[in-house]
């Protein structure tokens, strides 16, 4: 066996997303602990470019897969490029990102391999013998667990906005091992034709650092735009999500939706504004740092889980807040 | 068109959950158990194929006895019969030998198509329908919100949900297993006619040595201990005062004390 740790990390449009540094720093020090190397596992087309900076955040070497075949993520290429890499090079452990490409194919990476993969944790640590330490919410985080995996070759994946991201360092060199892609095209069965986006540069409620949520309360989808000019003061790295009330009644699309049947968030900041708090919402934002709630009743559950309550009509608060926030940001 | 729908019976989304004294499960007392909410679209997306291809929807689910209720309410929605695999050493598995249970019922079931949740909603590994797909050698689609089959059933075109609400649209031969995500459609309720009908509908039971399986064969590679309770967070702060001033004063202690502004 190598005696190296792995990482997968995941781009899109030539882009590397912010998960594959945080799940790189967090690999570099459990690396340190048991003496191994951190390799990444860089999958796509044209994409050496991105390697260097993967040895700023730790990877010694980058496995590079480089093929017009992977230009669009497909689970069954990306599954076996990570499977045939591994049985040749045999890394004590493997992770990747709990992300819509990861959740996709590492279980069948895992499969391929015949080892288990701890799936979304939200910690992640090593002991002396390299075993990997886990922990995963459960219930959409209303029960946390100890995971482990059994078998010799470890694979998890780690949940987006959890791991804290370390100082790069730019005076790092990486080695880089192109890798030989050999798939057929025949072999991708399942094929992306064509990529969708909505809004440009939209900001997924998981990697979000501020959440501006809208229940039953908002009484129309119309309505939301006092939330969008709330997020639109709140900077960059904000968006707005809605509880599954507000889904249901037709206010805003599921993929808005924060809770047990939508997103588990990991925010700074949650603004909860007319949401009641019912427990599968409850569960999917109560790890967020801060959480402001904006409830026209003072009984709302939601107020037990905020740290700051205002208890007062949303149409009023929120735009109102949004007029305080702008006049702080320009005075400072 | 035959259509196989993987289902789970799991606690109510609203339910409260309480751990076990020896901290490795959830207590089932007073637990309200339900069809896994990602399954119902899976069964509606079911029932919509057969009502344009014709074919019979089976309904496929691992679960002790209680989860026959469930099977029920899938047979009542309309699905044509139930096989319910039930043995003591089904209790506990992981997704991998959770999919190979699975794989080796469904050596026995003719089908075109697999539908599926895109997770359950209780241990929320999401992982059951890619390491099936790999043990089936079928492609796979997942999270997926619209779903057509071509009119000779041999090819699907499947959208599937990517981050910041984007989609890939994804392409794929059949037979292939899906799995839905909440948008895919609207699950019907059971009508009264419906579940009469479903209490003379066949539910197939299989036991471990039915499926020509082996305790060992089972043995999980992942393991779950020490279940606990997240921190509890504690009620904070409620401001007081006329909406313009608490507003004054929340903007001021998210900047001030909070420096999240």
């Amino acid at each position: 066996m190598a005696n190296e740790i792995w990482v997968i990390v995941e781009q899109r449009d030539n882009k590397l997303k912010k998960v594959s540094f945080e799940i790189l720093s967090q690999a570099r020090k459990i690396a340190d602990k048991i003496k191994a190397q951190v390799s990444a596992i860089l999958m796509g087309y044209k994409v050496e470019g991105l390697a260097n900076i993967l040895g700023y955040y730790g990877a010694g070497q980058v496995f590079l897969c480089e093929s017009d075949i992977l230009k669009n993520y497909s689970n069954e290429g990306y599954s076996q490029i990570v499977a045939d890499l591994a049985k040749e090079h045999q890394p004590l452990i493997i992770l990747g990102p709990a992300t819509a490409m990861g959740k996709d194919f590492l279980p069948k990476v895992a499969a391929k391999l015949n080892t288990g993969l701890a799936s979304d944790c939200t910690f992640l640590d090593i002991d002396a013998n390299g075993k990997l330490l886990l922990k995963k919410p459960i219930f959409a985080g209303k029960v946390i667990v100890d995971v482990s995996v059994s078998n010799s070759l470890q694979m998890a994946s780690i949940r987006p906005n959890v791991l804290p991201i370390s100082e790069p360092d730019e005076s790092k060199q990486v080695q880089i091992n192109k890798a030989e892609v050999k798939i057929s095209t025949e072999s991708i069965r399942a094929k992306v034709k064509e990529i969708i986006q909505s809004a440009k540069d939209k900001v997924d409620l998981t990697e979000a650092k501020v959440i501006v949520s809208g229940g039953r309360a908002m009484k129309s989808g119309d309505n939301f735009k006092i939330l969008e000019e709330l997020v639109g003061v709140l900077g960059e790295s904000a968006t707005v999500g809605a509880s599954r009330a507000a889904v249901d009644s037709g206010f805003a699309p599921h993929d808005m939706q924060v809770g047990q049947t939508g997103k588990v968030v990991n925010p700074d900041l949650y603004i909860a504004c007319g949401i009641s708090g019912a427990i599968q919402h409850l569960a999917g934002m109560q790890t967020s740092k801060c959480i402001i709630a904006i409830n026209k009743d003072p009984d709302a559950p939601i107020f037990q889980k905020a740290n700051y309550g205002i208890v007062g009509d949303l149409f009023q608060v929120v735009p109102l807040l949004t007029q305080e926030i702008k006049k702080l940001k320009t005075e400072n | 068109m035959n259509v196989v729908v993987c289902l789970k019976q799991v606690p109510d989304t609203e339910t409260k959950i309480q751990i076990n004294p020896q901290k490795d499960g959830i207590s089932d007392e007073g637990v309200k158990f339900v069809i896994n909410p990602y399954d119902e679209y899976a069964i509606e997306q079911a029932l919509r194929i057969k009502e344009k291809f014709g074919g019979e929807v089976t309904i496929l689910c691992l679960g002790p006895d209680r989860a026959t209720e469930s099977i029920r309410t899938a047979l009542a929605m309309g699905a044509d019969k139930g096989v319910h695999l039930c043995d003591s050493a089904f209790e506990k598995l992981d997704s991998y030998a959770t999919a190979k249970v699975l794989s080796k019922a469904l050596k026995d079931i003719p089908f075109n198509i697999i539908l599926l949740g895109k997770q359950a909603v209780d241990y929320d590994n999401s992982q059951v329908f890619s390491i099936l797909a790999e043990m089936l050698n079928l492609p796979q689609v997942s999270v997926v919100i619209g779903l057509e089959i071509s009119d000779d059933k041999t090819r699907l075109i499947a959208k599937r949900e990517i981050e910041a609400g984007g989609l890939e649209v994804v392409e794929s031969s059949l037979p292939a297993i899906i799995a839905a995500q909440k948008g895919l459609n609207e699950p019907r309720y059971a009508s009264l006619p419906g579940i009469m009908k479903a209490k003379k509908k066949e539910i197939k039971k299989l036991a471990l040595s039915d499926l020509g399986l082996s305790p060992d064969e089972l043995k999980n590679k992942i393991n779950m201990a020490n279940f606990t309770f997240p921190p509890q967070r504690v009620a904070g702060k409620i401001i007081q005062g006329e909406a313009a001033e608490a507003v004054c004063e929340l903007a001021n202690l998210l900047h001030q004390e909070e420096k999240l502004i």
